[in-house]
């Protein structure tokens, strides 16, 4: 079952990049832009039998490994079939 | 005393601490590999800077699962004293040995520079040698050292004591020009509570000889020494 993991910078820690990239859409006039993050995107193939099977493991490879919970958010999305 | 020095796939500073030790100290200090399960009898286990695992996923994210760091988290339990240095500092956070994480400098640049560092707790295993609010000059090389915690973590550690050193202006003042990295209330060294882990981004093993511009480095391994007598 294909997996697709995505990982931002939690809310509240300073995020320099997802700024730094802000700034140079501005600068290259794009300017109704805001609230830029800059995170990570995972895809996985895990061997599950449901989609809820899926869900737990990846649950778990996210909060030992994937993410760090200190500094970063994430949410994943199994693919059906 | 007896030091461990670990290498990961991807460690850089292994050798300069091996010879800081060795050479500079006059320690009893062997190399442990990541494989190894045994820490070679060491008093003191360091985790050197680097890249250990190209810092892929996370700094310290991979590195955090080699054999070696099950047997460095008993010899923690078991109250003994372990130091991580830049990237091992890193790993340390990641393997929840200390509290927090390190993220990319404020800036987003690499930083290569000498700075001050001010003794926040003298009264520690890896500061003993030193008088609080001691100043010491000893070189960053780092990308990702902002220290982050949670507000009321990181203020139930200052209370404790466990924030260790502090980036400083030279005069010793807090300044948000000398904090280069952007580190959360310009932390730049933390302990555990139970005081025997100790992380810091800045290279003491890079400030031990006068050629190197620098000695204050030694006073951390002079604090160590001391300790474990």
């Amino acid at each position: 079952m294909r997996v697709k993991v995505f990982v931002t910078p939690r809310k509240g820690i300073l995020d320099p990049q997802g700024r730094a990239v802000e700034h140079a859409l501005k600068s290259l006039g794009f300017d109704g832009v805001s609230g830029v993050h800059v995170g990570r995107y995972i895809v996985l193939d895990v061997e599950a039998r449901s989609p809820d099977e899926a869900s737990a493991a990846v649950r778990r490879m996210c909060d030992q490994l994937l993410a760090n919970p200190l500094i970063e958010d994430y949410r994943f999305e199994v693919e059906p079939g | 005393m007896k030091w461990g020095v670990v290498t990961f796939p991807g460690s850089l500073d292994d050798r300069d601490t091996l010879y800081a030790l060795r050479d500079v100290m006059g320690q009893d200090a062997v190399p442990l590999w990541h494989k190894d399960e045994a820490l070679g009898g060491a008093d003191c286990v360091v985790l050197p800077g680097g890249f250990s695992y190209g810092d892929y996923l996370r700094c310290g994210a991979i590195a955090r699962f080699s054999p070696i760091m099950k047997s460095i988290a008993r010899f923690a339990a078991d109250g003994g004293l372990v130091m991580g240095i830049c990237n091992g500092f890193q790993i340390l956070c990641e393997a929840h040995l200390l509290p927090g994480a390190l993220t990319r400098n404020r800036s987003l640049s690499f930083i290569c520079e000498r700075v001050t560092l001010r003794v926040e707790n003298s009264n520690t295993p890896f500061t003993r040698a030193a008088r609080a609010g001691e100043l010491w000059r000893i070189p960053i090389k780092h990308g990702e050292g902002l220290y982050v915690a949670p507000d009321d973590e990181l203020r139930n550690m200052e209370e404790r004591g466990q924030v260790i050193l502090r980036y400083v202006a030279s005069d010793g003042r807090e300044s948000e020009a000398a904090n280069l990295n952007g580190s959360t209330r310009a932390v730049a060294g933390v302990a555990n509570e139970r005081f025997n882990v100790f992380g810091l981004m800045p290279h003491p093993e890079h400030a031990v000889e006068p050629m190197l511009g620098g000695v204050d480095g030694r006073r951390i391994f002079e604090s160590i020494i001391e300790s474990a007598r």
